[in-house]
């Protein structure tokens, strides 16, 4: 047999061998369905002891024709339109292509030009498949190179995508923390008394706003050094974090200032309570480099539900003038607002 | 400059100098240790600067660590496989250089990699022009086809060759497409490397 095409009146004739370095997928079936003849790379799917066997024991036709036997007259009566093939062996690799009928009438079969479809690097996989395996018009290992650069490219922005949240993360929290003690700073404070505020307005519940300022904390700094100082104000976060609760917001508002909002239980006991534990235990002795110090806390209280107007300012010069009040009453003490002004709506008086 | 050239460059330093060496030319040229983002662009001029303090780190002539730096990316996995899918042997990879930067842009559009021609000699002999974007790049190309005639098993001999005002000229002598089995390549990726 030629290896070459020949051009007989007007008539073009093309040993297998060359139609297999053009159509590596080609498949040229019977009237009967059986396999005559098959590619190169189609030999590498579906075996190469096929001839003689029928199209219907490898292949499964897509879409409209799937539910009908198939023979090589349904795989003909699709000829000039788009053909969708699965593989039986392996039902996720799907092919496609055309069919023509061969000589008069299919009298010679029909002719199959396939290619695979999108899952294709799943068939390069499975059969071992190179590129010499794919005719050059096919697209195939553009669609492979594509797959590889999309990944890389996406594995690249993935890795960015995360390096900046977490700046933006890391940022947001230096932005609302205070580094020393890892309480909340006076920005996040005021965007949670905001929140609280205008939840007021919209049926949210009441809440406390405490202010605590240490006593004789100046000393510690003084005497025993900046470092002590620190640690000592580490340990009254911890103090204040373990007396309230998951709800409340504990911010450090200046060098030994701190604010508390406090939500749920706001009857004068329950407040005075907390206060006094938290002044007890602020009270207890620290040891810090060999030394021990002893400090104590002021606190003023203000709480929501005294109040007409929704003001946060209202709210803090009062909590802070019942904290003055505190200290100048011989500090390590609570005071309530409401029990300094008993008579008058809080804020009106203030 | 898109962030890949400068991130390439960076590896390049890193991997091959160490990380004292890139945080030196880092703070050289005034650019965060961290280095730089593959997928953001930068000015052309930093990418002159980092060349540039990379030269004086390294003492090494800019011709030479440019051709370094083409080996270098040859041998980065992911990207040895996608040249790799330029042709089956050295000599189908060769033609497929003029696709390289159409190849590119359809990974990243605004890639803004050498436009490369080859032209044809006969008798194994090619010359490349590549009209890059600025000069050096006809380096880098020397580097990066060297690393791939190993990579085929090709023997080739690659030489930059002059150049006129928009480009500059690498010759190719193709001794032997098949010289020995080189590292082979799978057009199946690897599992698990996606």
């Amino acid at each position: 047999m030629s290896m070459h095409g020949t051009l007989e009146s007007g008539r073009l004739e093309l040993p297998p061998e060359v139609m297999g370095q053009l159509m590596p997928m080609f498949l040229w079936l019977d009237r009967h369905g059986g396999i005559r003849c098959l590619g190169p790379t189609m030999a590498k799917v579906i075996g190469e002891d096929v001839i003689g066997t029928r199209f219907e024991t490898h292949f499964k036709l897509g879409r409209a024709w799937s539910r009908r036997e198939v023979g090589a007259g349904e795989v003909g009566a699709t000829q000039g339109r788009r053909l969708h093939l699965s593989l039986l062996r392996h039902p996720d690799i799907s092919l496609r292509g055309r069919a023509v009928e061969i000589g008069p009438n299919g009298r010679e079969g029909v002719l199959l030009n396939l290619t695979f479809g999108i899952h294709i690097a799943d068939a390069v996989r499975i059969f071992g498949l190179t590129e010499a395996d794919f005719a050059p018009s096919d697209l195939a290992i553009e669609l492979l190179y594509l797959r590889e650069a999309k990944a890389a490219v996406l594995g690249e922005l993935k890795a960015l995508t995360g390096r900046l949240e977490e700046a933006r993360r890391s940022a947001m929290s230096q932005a609302l923390t205070d580094p020393l003690t890892g309480l909340a700073n006076r920005r996040a404070f005021d965007l949670a008394l905001d929140k609280a505020i205008a939840g007021l307005a919209h049926g949210g519940g009441a809440f406390a706003l405490a202010h605590l300022d240490l006593d004789h904390f100046k000393a510690v700094n003084d005497t025993l050094g900046h470092a002590a100082g620190d640690h000592v104000l580490g340990c009254a976060a911890q103090i204040l974090r373990e007396e309230t609760r998951g709800g409340d917001v504990v911010a450090r508002v200046g060098g030994d200032e701190f604010v508390l909002l406090l939500r749920g239980a706001l009857q004068s006991e329950r407040l005075k309570a907390l206060g006094a534990r938290i002044i007890a235990r602020l009270e207890a002795p620290i040891a810090v480099e060999g030394a021990v110090c002893r400090i104590s806390g002021s606190i003023g209280i203000a709480v929501s539900s005294d109040y007409e107007s929704h003001d946060a300012e209202a709210m803090l010069a009062d909590a802070d003038a019942a904290l003055y009040e505190s200290k100048r009453n011989g500090r390590g003490r609570c005071m309530l607002v409401r029990d300094l002004r008993p008579d008058a709506e809080v804020s009106q008086a203030g | 400059m898109h962030g890949l050239v400068n991130k390439s460059i960076q590896s390049f330093l890193r991997d091959n100098y160490g990380q004292a060496l890139w945080v030196r030319v880092s703070q050289q040229i005034g650019v965060d240790p961290e280095g730089f983002e593959a997928m953001l662009h930068y000015d052309d001029a930093l990418t002159e600067e980092l060349l540039g303090a990379a030269t004086r780190a390294l003492d090494r002539p800019r011709g030479v660590l440019l051709e370094d730096i083409g080996a270098y990316l040859a041998s980065i996995e992911e990207l040895r496989r996608l040249l790799r899918f330029g042709g089956g042997d050295y000599w189908e990879f060769l033609f497929s250089l003029d696709e390289l930067q159409g190849r590119s842009l359809m990974a990243l559009p605004d890639l803004d990699l050498p436009d490369l021609a080859l032209e044809v000699e006969g008798g194994g002999q090619f010359r490349l022009f590549v009209f890059g974007p600025m000069p050096g790049w006809g380096a880098v190309m020397t580097g990066l086809l060297r690393a791939m005639a190993d990579d085929y098993g090709a023997l080739v001999l690659i030489e930059q060759d002059g150049g006129g005002e928009s480009y500059e000229r690498v010759s190719v002598t193709l001794l032997e497409a098949a010289f020995n089995e080189g590292r082979g390549f799978d057009l199946a990726q690897p599992l698990g490397a996606a």
